[in-house]
């Protein structure tokens, strides 16, 4: 999943003199009280952090309120979903009019049926709503489902993620992993035997074309096949 | 309205918050309380895809279910009639289940939901106390206990009995002392209880009672009356606790909210019997729990104002608290005894209540504990050579003298028990005449005044103290000293539907075990462990329907109870 990375920050802590007897709990607390909101910063959501530990030392800033100001460094996991990243969560709710999903547990991301490509479609069954993919109708989505999908946008504010199952790339993630093993596994094929090796090329490329989110199914040009055989030909 | 309710269901994702700001606002506003089951459905519908579908409509949806906790005035005031009843039933689980809804399908509103919780409180807005904001605060501190034990109390129960305490608090200490103390600065520690025989039997004309504390005078004031309800909720809760097994994790919470905010606020009153009754409902674990952080935050805590306080509650729990067994007393008793003593042989100097102020308030809890509980220790032989065997005598005869700062009359029910068990005989002759208080002690106590601070002192809230906490507790009236003679085993009452006290022994290594009685156990058979109890028990009766008959008419000298 995209959006996740660990990022190496030196961070300098302020705090109160009355917790100078225990700093090192008195700067988890100031970092966890970070945690799952978004911070300009960091460009992101904190999600975890691991602080090497702090010396105990801190320089005092004089002032009205003095405060102790403790340097440290600290590795953070940062959560930052951009635009045309894919990420995936969980299907929590499927309505005709939108998928809800839950990013990492915490993150709420909608995806509105204008955002979901016309080969699924939406229906009923035993009073839960699904999308089912007309094409494969064993790609379902519905509630509890995993699913992967392309962001449109977020709002920091409210970590709320826009999504998209637009691209051919997203849907329920079980089956398009087994899609990609398949494809895989079809190309170890081919790497192994010559022969059998051109024809599946050529079906590689014919079941990989696609426009617009959908699969076309052309059959293989007859200029390309010919062009195969006068190659063996030659060698 | 349904319909069109669930035909907006369908679009949220294509309202704007700022060009149908109008329709957002009127879709808020509206109260579940005036519509039937099928349009407060569709509204909920409405206000859960809301929220779902844009999160900075999240704290919007969450207002409107959580203004929903209250009903308009007409059926708040009908809300115990049938109709009312039914309306509630109709509208408020199904706003939880909303609220569970949205946590579900946006995981980051249930920790706004809290503060949400907090800023809609009706105490918050309206401080003086009338029957229409009783009756408000009354039905949405209900709901909030519903949060607590509901499907989402992972991420807000905690919070919503803090909130709870908090406000139980801020009533409490609204109530001056004003409100309810005959002023009688000649009267001692130790007095009269409340519970008379007329009193119990509900008879308020009861002329007998001393009435320097008074139930009555509190019963029109509405903060106290708001209080009270708002503590039986609170009792009730916890019971309900208890049959879901969720006491420990209850209790921890209001352990926490305790050390917080109750702990170190000298005038709260009462709502500090909220962690009497948790620990009156689990003796073995809560009682435990609540005796032995004490104890460590008096002997390792930093702040003095904070140790003293704790062994002021430490001292008060112990000596009121009816479920617990005498051996768990002795226990805590001793190391009590024990900080005392190793204080004593760290510090050589002469008395001064100021700078020892720590150890003279330990002092003095160790004398107020057994002013209730020696004759109880006497008469079990462990517990009684467990006593005799505590440097008690060492550390009054020390050079620091706490026998003069502590709050004499204390010192001399201490003293005149301890003689009589033998326990003890100071070889100086203190001459209190009566008093409550000296020069020394207030220094002690300082401007807190913590020499006087007896945190369970008897309840005076009528509802909480009848049905909840007056069956679990020890009232000075009852408790037999060891300077009082022995009754016969005749004269004892029986028939008890009440308490006995000697709670269960925890440890069951203990010689003499003293059988449980747990509260609320009408079934047990009285004849033969009746006689057994009271041949070896202090047992403050409370059987207001068979008429006391106490073994002796204990009548201190001091009367009015502490402050």
């Amino acid at each position: 999943m995209e959006g996740l990375s660990v990022v190496q920050a030196n961070l300098k802590v302020y705090v109160d003199p009355s917790q100078s007897k225990n700093l090192s709990s008195a700067i988890f607390r100031e970092l966890s009280a970070l945690l799952f909101k978004y911070n300009d910063a960091f460009h992101g959501v904190l999600l975890a952090y691991n602080v090497h530990a702090p010396e105990n030392k801190g320089r005092i800033l004089p002032g009205v309120h003095p405060f102790i100001a403790v340097r440290l460094e600290a590795k953070l996991l940062v959560f930052s979903p951009k635009p045309d990243m894919l990420l995936e969560g969980k299907v929590v709710k499927v309505t005709e009019e939108s998928i809800h999903v839950i990013v990492l547990g915490f993150s709420s991301a909608i995806i509105t049926d204008e955002a979901i490509r016309n080969e699924f479609k939406y229906k009923t069954k035993h009073g839960q709503g699904l999308y089912v993919n007309r094409s494969n109708r064993r790609h379902v989505i519905k509630a509890g489902t995993m699913i992967r999908f392309v962001v449109k946008s977020m709002n920091e504010e409210t970590l709320h993620i826009y999504g998209s199952l637009m691209p051919a790339n997203t849907g329920s993630v079980k089956i398009l992993e087994k899609f990609s093993e398949h494809m895989n596994t079809e190309s170890v094929t081919i790497n192994s035997t010559p022969k059998k090796r051109r024809s599946k090329e050529k079906y590689e490329v014919t079941t990989q074309i696609t426009e617009h989110g959908s699969i076309v199914k052309d059959a293989p040009s007859q200029n390309h096949y010919d062009r195969e055989i006068k190659k063996s030909r030659r060698s | 309205m349904q319909t069109s309710t669930k035909a907006l269901s369908g679009a949220v994702a294509d309202i704007d918050d700022l060009h149908h700001e109008k329709l957002l606002k009127a879709i808020f506003n509206l109260s579940l309380w005036n519509f039937g089951p099928d349009v407060i459905d569709a509204l909920l519908e409405l206000i859960v895809s809301l929220a779902a579908s844009n999160g900075k409509h999240v704290d919007s949806c969450l207002d409107m279910l959580v203004s929903n906790f209250t009903p308009p005035n007409k059926v708040l005031d009908m809300l115990k009639q049938p109709r009312g009843l039914e309306k509630k039933e109709r509208v408020l689980p199904r706003v939880h289940a909303a609220l569970k809804n949205i946590s579900e399908l946006v995981p980051m509103a249930a920790s706004r939901l809290s503060s949400i919780v907090l800023e809609q409180m009706p105490w918050k807005s309206k401080r003086n106390v009338d029957q229409w904001s009783m009756k408000r605060q009354l039905i949405y501190v209900e709901n909030m206990f519903k949060l607590e034990s509901g499907a989402i109390r992972e991420f807000v129960g905690a919070n919503m009995l803090k909130d709870v305490m908090n406000v139980l608090r801020d009533l409490d200490v609204a109530i001056g002392w004003d409100d309810i103390l005959h002023d009688d600065s000649s009267k001692g520690v130790f007095m009269i209880e409340l519970e008379d025989e007329n009193y119990a039997d509900g008879d308020e004309d009861a002329d007998e009672l001393p009435s320097t504390l008074s139930e009555k005078s509190l019963s029109k004031n509405l903060t106290a009356e708001l209080l009270d309800s708002l503590m039986v909720q609170t009792f009730e809760h916890l019971e309900s606790s208890v049959s879901n097994k969720r006491l420990s994790e209850v209790f921890d919470t209001l352990l926490s909210s305790f050390k917080d905010t109750v702990l170190n606020t000298y005038k709260s009153k009462f709502t500090q019997f909220v962690m009497f009754y948790a620990c009156a409902l689990d003796p073995e674990h809560c009682g435990t729990e609540f005796a032995s952080e004490l104890i460590d935050m008096f002997v390792g805590g930093h702040n003095p104002l904070t140790r003293m306080s704790a062994v002021a509650y430490l001292a008060s729990f112990l000596a009121r608290g009816k479920f617990l067994p005498p051996a768990f007393v002795a226990s805590y008793l001793g190391r009590l005894v024990d900080w005392c003593w190793q204080y004593c042989v760290m510090h050589d100097g002469d008395m001064n209540p100021k700078l020892h102020q720590v150890f003279y308030s330990g002092c003095q809890a160790m004398m107020y504990i057994l002013c209730f509980r020696m004759r109880l220790m006497v008469e079990i032989p462990l517990l009684k050579s467990q006593l005799f065997c505590m440097p008690i005598d060492k550390i009054f005869k020390h050079k620091l003298d706490p026998l003069k700062v502590c709050l004499p009359s204390i010192v001399e029910e201490f003293l005149k028990q301890a003689k009589a068990a033998r326990l003890f005989t100071s070889s100086k002759t203190f001459v209190f005449e009566d008093l409550l208080v000296s020069n020394l002690s207030r220094d002690f106590g300082g401007l807190e005044r913590l020499d006087m601070f007896f945190p369970f002192d008897p309840c005076l809230l009528k509802n909480a103290d009848r049905s909840f906490i007056r069956p679990n507790y020890v009232y000075w009236k009852y408790v037999r000293t060891t300077y009082h003679e022995d009754i016969d085993d005749d004269d004892e009452e029986d028939g008890s539907d009440g308490e006995v006290e000697g709670a269960a022994e925890f440890d069951d290594d203990m010689e003499e075990v003293i059988i449980s009685r747990s509260y609320g156990d009408n079934d047990l058979e009285m004849d033969e462990f009746d006689y057994a109890m009271n041949k070896m028990s202090i047992t403050p009766r409370n059987n207001s329907s068979a008429g006391l008959r106490m073994p002796s008419r204990i009548r201190p000298s001091m009367s009015p109870e502490s402050l």
